[in-house]
């Protein structure tokens, strides 16, 4: 489904992401794990065109790299920005509407807001309240919310479980591992290594702004050096 | 908006308000006079300019400080075209006048500071906060600087003498600058510009309106709110930022038409940063993004100076027996005091918009929703 070839992001005279090769293919789930400055977020920033970068990106065989980032929500991909980024003045119901912004069939939107409200009760009970008000997890729910509005095939998720207490996390990935079960298919870019290994088939592992590791799960919870530096054993 | 809903109650309200509009000039100038019905079509004007300029920093959250400079360049392209200025300029290519109607120049003027709009955007696009501040505040100097020096090698603005003669404008048939006689009324030249400025007024209100519940608007609210989620959701947030920029400039455009066929005169004066400073502290004191708010801090704003120069002198002498300040340095004294207790004890302006009191109340309405 999505296919990354030689990603290349640069800020003034630095490399933050070089030569970047990542896959994913239709209904996987797809970890992106790393240290803190590994260059996770500009990669999956640069997938989302919100970065210029160099290098091929490909849409189920389509080049997107030239295509602009507001188009990528109309062929199925939707972006879960790091910090979440809710419209903090607008409702839940209207940062949910604000996420189907580029459809246009009202019935079936009025329906999909009832489906994102099935799957986070939370959001219902707090549909009439601004997003500014709502705990650091309500509003990663909200922005997870308002990414199915444009029901994407694709979902990239930058650092869903930043700022996040531990209890809120494991309701955060539930959600998530909800999603995918749904048939979505996702990138999911996390500090939290063992966190997204659990959640995800396959993980590639960024230092310094190159993939070092692509395995199965299971392989990299395994892997001695995973171990040692992401998992802190 | 409430305002345009069919609600038979808020339909009476309409019609009382809309009454009140039409008798109130009539009430002005018979009783404290023709000066102050003047006052109220610089109000209008005032209320047009609010509204254009709310739609970039209420609407879009976009600050712009050089806002006046669409204002003059409407006021110049009527002034130009309604003047013997080119014919004097040019007489080889000018014979008189153009003298277009008013129906075609106010769109020309419209469409022209919308292209200007829509210039000083482009370049900056990626700017937010002060620093686009800087910018169009040096755009608005630029244009004012260009109104000042293009007298020559071409003579199109005359320079700092301003541009002399402008025809007033004529609606249907009828010279806005003559009194009419009207069912035995009399009827001056500012109340039939009042009426004409007011009817361009109602239709600003309803475009804004339409404005603010489109997919345009809500695009706006998203790009204010945070710009790169509102890419996430698909928003075009250059060509939404464009068209925020050009039509706001668009209404400066209409009331700088509107000004120079009122006023018979215009020179880069009229059109300095006090003035774009003016017209955002009437956005920003009437309520961000609310448009009943921001029609209310226009009107305010353009009345209370005039009353206050009004009333300062007799005041004093009433007081303390003779005029101890100046009427005219004390007006601008009492504005700012005016500005800071506002801004103290109404941080979100006189009038701000009711939407967050409304989501509250849906939100305490609906606790059996809860999971």
């Amino acid at each position: 489904m999505l296919q990354v070839r030689g990603l290349e992001v640069h800020y003034g005279g630095i490399c933050a992401v070089r030569g970047v090769d990542l896959d994913v293919a239709a209904g996987e789930k797809v970890a992106l794990i790393g240290a803190n400055g590994a260059g996770k977020t500009s990669a999956l920033k640069a997938i989302a065109r919100m970065l210029p970068a160099r290098g091929t990106v490909r849409l189920d065989g389509a080049d997107i790299a030239d295509a602009p980032p507001h188009s990528l929500v109309g062929q199925g991909l939707a972006l879960v920005p790091e910090g979440r980024g809710v419209f903090a003045r607008l409702s839940v119901r209207e940062n949910l509407e604000m996420g189907a912004y580029v459809r246009t069939d009202r019935a079936a939107i009025a329906d999909d807001i009832e489906r994102v409200f099935s799957l986070l009760p939370r959001l219902r009970e707090r549909a009439g309240q601004t997003a500014g008000t709502l705990s650091g997890g309500e509003q990663q729910m909200l922005a997870i919310g308002r990414a199915l509005m444009s029901r994407p095939r694709l979902l990239l998720l930058d650092e869903p479980s930043m700022g996040l207490s531990p209890i809120m996390v494991a309701t955060v990935f539930e959600v998530i591992r909800t999603v995918a079960q749904e048939g979505v298919t996702l990138l999911l870019v996390e500090q939290n290594a063992r966190l997204a290994l659990s959640l995800c088939d396959r993980g590639y592992v960024m230092e310094s702004g190159e993939i070092t590791l692509n395995a199965p799960s299971a392989e990299l919870l395994d892997n001695p050096a995973v171990r040692s530096a992401y998992l802190g054993e | 908006m409430n305002g345009l809903s069919a609600k038979p109650g808020a339909r009476a309200g309409m019609l009382l308000v809309g009454l009140a509009l039409a008798v109130l000039p009539l009430l002005v100038g018979a009783t404290i006079g023709n000066s102050w019905v003047r006052i109220l079509d610089f109000a209008l004007l005032y209320v047009m300019l609010a509204l254009g300029l709310n739609i970039v920093v209420g609407f879009a959250g976009l600050l712009d400080l050089g806002y006046i400079a669409f204002y003059a360049v409407g006021a110049y392209l009527y002034a130009i075209i309604s003047s013997p200025h080119l014919a004097t300029a040019f007489p080889a290519v000018f014979a008189a006048a153009p003298g277009w109607p008013v129906w075609l120049i106010l769109p020309l003027g419209a469409l022209l500071a919308g292209s200007f709009g829509v210039l000083l955007g482009a370049p900056t696009l990626k700017l937010r906060g002060d620093y686009l501040a800087i910018v169009t505040l040096g755009f608005g100097e630029i244009i004012r600087i260009f109104l000042n020096n293009l007298n020559a090698p071409l003579n199109i603005t005359n320079g700092p003498q301003g541009i002399n003669n402008i025809a007033p404008a004529q609606v249907a048939g009828l010279s806005l600058g003559r009194p009419v006689e009207l069912f035995g009324l009399q009827l001056p030249s500012v109340t039939l510009h009042y009426y004409f400025f007011l009817a361009l007024t109602l239709l600003v209100i309803f475009v804004c309106v339409r404005l603010q519940d489109s997919r345009l608007g809500r695009a706006w609210v998203a790009i204010r709110e945070d710009e790169v989620a509102a890419r996430a959701c698909g928003i075009n947030t250059r060509n939404v930022k464009l068209l925020a920029f050009g039509l706001g400039a668009t209404f400066g455009g209409v009331a700088g038409g509107l000004f120079a066929g009122f006023q018979g005169f215009v020179s880069p004066e009229s059109f300095g940063l006090l003035e774009s400073v003016m017209v955002l502290c009437m956005v920003v004191l009437g309520g961000m993004g609310h448009i009943p708010g921001v029609i209310l801090g226009a009107v305010l704003l353009s009345l209370l100076p005039e009353v206050l120069r009004w009333g300062a002198a007799p005041l004093q002498q009433l007081l303390f027996g003779k005029v101890l300040i100046d009427p005219e340095s004390l007006r601008l004294l009492l504005f700012g005091v005016a500005l800071v207790l506002v801004m103290r004890f109404r941080p979100a302006g006189l009038w701000p918009s009711a939407l967050r009191r409304r989501e509250l109340d849906a939100h305490e309405a609906a606790p059996g929703d809860a999971a």
